[in-house]
């Protein structure tokens, strides 16, 4: 286990959380209203390419975020407009975004692989990080890391705090009863899709402009699917999707650690780890229906047609 | 102002007619982006759609590979659609074909170089086998732990990729490949080989089961006990339930069957068209699948044509690849626009679309 910095590993962690902390997040704020979006690796995978060509054509690795969460964003305005206004069946049409985006993705990104995007800088905290094992861990990093940390804030605050947090969470519970109140279901719920694939569409770009940091096909592999079971494993809670998160950050840069350094563990059994994981991790947490039933939305998944 | 009022029934000539409609939007919005790309957008659809069939230089070879690309798809997405349409969710049919090409590969070339006409056979079992057990893992946790089988069965996918890359790097080596990664070929081991039947049209065995899958999935839905829960669950699952469908039993036998096809399907691609297990092997034919499911309206014949068109795009693409550039990740993406279409006009079977005010009820 020598050669294994605890500093480092959990420094790493954190850069590795981002993209699932983002993605999942969003994810989250869509299921509260009642959505099942299964595009997330879609999304994420458009927001990593469009970060990504932005970024090294403006030479902005802020531009390029920005284009990442429009580009996800922009994904996503296609699973709104078919399961909102066409009211298609949700499982199907977050699949067919899946689908869609990777190959979408691998269109746009023929001419982007092997190239170098400009580097995110890290935030210069001064003489404050030079405290040890504090400063390399906690202040080293870029501004995404603590945005996707300031997000978790501002969305746990939102559903809790906020009057558009209880109508958001009033369409999830109930889309019926909400709509006879008055409340626009439909274009609240849109909101909040647009929303969930800005997000994705960041953590997408943090994967290709900061984690690698530059393009392959499918890059993003399956970290969308985990951000989705992130969400079942946080309860539809924030700061226990953020918990989440760290978590599978931690496992993912440990077993690329264990590996690196030899250890005679087969490869293949660490590689997979992160996704057995996350099959364990779903399983323990459904297997108490009482609690899921409590905490998830009651219309998830179900298509609202206002008969009247 | 335009409005939608569901109808009690879903309509049938819509049923029908929503496909045709969702292939010529695609079209129309695939032409877009292939003149985006630069390319002439008529060739490019006539490339795709009309060259493989019907061009006098390359049709002689491409009309064959018609055949073998639907077989995997036909075979898959008719295991699909029953989950489908009773609301089992498999999305997993990729790592399912994967792994019941290990499993039925593995035990063949545990009896290498035998010349028993059984070997065959015997690896489509265990092929079949396999992908079941794959399956029966989602199956097993939704009805024992009630976990989500599209997130379980989408995540194993991944690990049997891994799996994949490992077998064909260690254990499934060929010893006499000079190291290279990829197992024997089972096209030069006449036991093993899934060879083209009738020469020229491109048919192997895993055709033939397709087309069996097809009248056995359009029997049972038609005439058995066991169609008519499936249908019946997925219309009304509360009605289901006081029927006496026993929900756990559909779970498990539409996420095994489903499997079982599923990697049987792995395990004749394998032998036949792949002819090794390599790092590459798995080509995506378990999400295209969920496609052609799709396409097909959940009707095993309409996935018997839904399968042959998709496999036209997979030809007509690598034709238009080869002819004109056109890359091959915009088939992939043209194959996922079909999607959006289809979906997107499956609303006017299910609805009426009213122009005007609503009347008095």
């Amino acid at each position: 286990m020598a050669g294994i910095s605890i500093e480092l590993l959990l420094a790493s962690l954190m850069v590795a959380a981002t993209p699932i902390l983002f993605a999942a997040l969003g994810e989250m704020v869509v299921e509260k209203s009642g959505v099942l979006n299964l595009g997330v690796e879609g999304m994420m995978i458009t927001g990593a390419i469009c970060g990504f060509a932005v970024a090294v054509e403006t030479g902005s690795p802020t531009l390029g975020f920005i284009g990442a969460a429009l580009g996800g964003a922009g994904l996503s305005l296609i699973f709104a407009f078919l399961t909102q206004v066409l009211l298609s069946n949700q499982v199907a049409t977050g699949l067919a975004l899946t689908l869609f985006g990777l190959g979408f993705s691998a269109l746009i990104g023929q001419g982007y692989v092997g190239i170098k995007p400009p580097a995110t800088p890290d935030i210069n905290f001064g003489a404050v990080s030079d405290i040890p094992f504090i400063g390399p861990v906690l202040l080293s990093h870029d501004v995404l890391v603590y945005l996707a940390i300031a997000m978790t804030a501002g969305v746990w605050a939102f559903l809790k705090f906020t009057r558009a947090g209880l109508i958001l969470r009033a369409v999830g519970e109930s889309h019926d009863a909400a709509h006879a109140l008055g409340y626009k279901v439909v274009l609240i719920r849109s909101a909040a899709i647009v929303f969930g694939g800005a997000l994705a569409g960041l953590g997408g770009a943090y994967v290709s402009l900061v984690r690698v940091p530059q393009w392959t096909e499918g890059m993003t592999a399956g970290a969308g699917w985990i951000a989705l079971a992130l969400v079942v494993f946080g309860a539809w809670r924030p700061w226990r999707v953020l918990l989440g998160a760290y978590l599978f950050g931690g496992i993912t840069v440990l077993q690329l650690n264990l590996q690196a350094a030899g250890v005679r563990v087969p490869v293949e059994l660490l590689s997979i780890s992160p996704y057995l994981v996350t099959i364990l991790v779903l399983v323990i947490m459904s297997s108490d229906r009482r609690r899921v039933a409590m905490n998830a939305p009651a219309a998830l998944g179900r298509v609202f047609h206002a008969s009247s | 102002m335009i409005r939608l009022e569901k109808r009690p029934m879903p309509s049938r000539l819509w049923t029908v007619l929503t496909p045709i409609v969702a292939v010529l939007g695609t079209m129309v919005a695939g032409g877009l982006m292939f003149a985006l790309l630069g390319k002439d957008p008529f060739e490019a659809i006539r490339t795709i759609f009309y060259d493989p069939l019907f061009n006098d230089q390359f049709a002689a070879y491409s009309r064959p590979q018609l055949l073998v690309k639907a077989g995997p798809l036909i075979l898959i997405a008719i295991g699909l659609s029953l989950g489908f349409r009773a609301g089992v969710w498999n999305i997993g049919a990729e790592g399912q074909y994967i792994i019941g090409a290990l499993c039925g590969a593995g035990v063949g070339l545990a009896l290498y170089p035998s010349e028993s006409f059984l070997v065959l056979p015997l690896m489509v079992a265990v092929g079949a086998l396999g992908g079941w057990a794959w399956a029966m893992i989602p199956a097993v946790l939704k009805t024992r732990f009630n976990t989500n089988e599209i997130l379980v069965s989408l995540l194993l996918v991944y690990v049997a990729e891994q799996l994949l890359a490992s077998a064909s790097l260690g254990l499934l080596r060929n010893p006499d490949g000079g190291g290279f990664p990829g197992s024997r070929n089972f096209q030069q081991w006449e036991a093993a080989a899934n060879p083209e039947l009738i020469s020229g049209t491109g048919m192997h065995w895993g055709v033939v089961a397709a087309f069996i899958a097809v009248i056995g999935a359009y029997t049972m839905l038609s005439k058995h006990m066991l169609g008519f829960q499936i249908r019946l669950t997925g219309s009304a699952p509360r009605a289901a339930r006081f029927a006496g469908v026993n929900p756990v039993r559909l779970v498990l036998i539409c996420l095994g069957l489903s499997g079982a096809l599923a990697g049987m399907a792995g395990l004749f691609e394998v032998t036949g068209p792949a002819g090794q297990i390599s790092i590459d092997f798995g080509s995506g034919y378990g999400f295209t699948a969920i496609i052609v499911a799709f396409l097909g309206r959940l009707h095993p014949i309409g996935i018997l044509l839904a399968g042959l068109l998709m496999a036209l795009t997979y030809i007509g693409g690598e034709l238009s690849q080869f002819m004109l550039g056109v890359p091959a990740a915009a088939i992939q993406a043209f194959q996922g626009m079909l999607l959006f279409f289809l979906l997107a006009v499956d609303v006017l079977s299910n609805y009426r679309v009213r122009i005007g005010k609503p009347g008095v009820a």
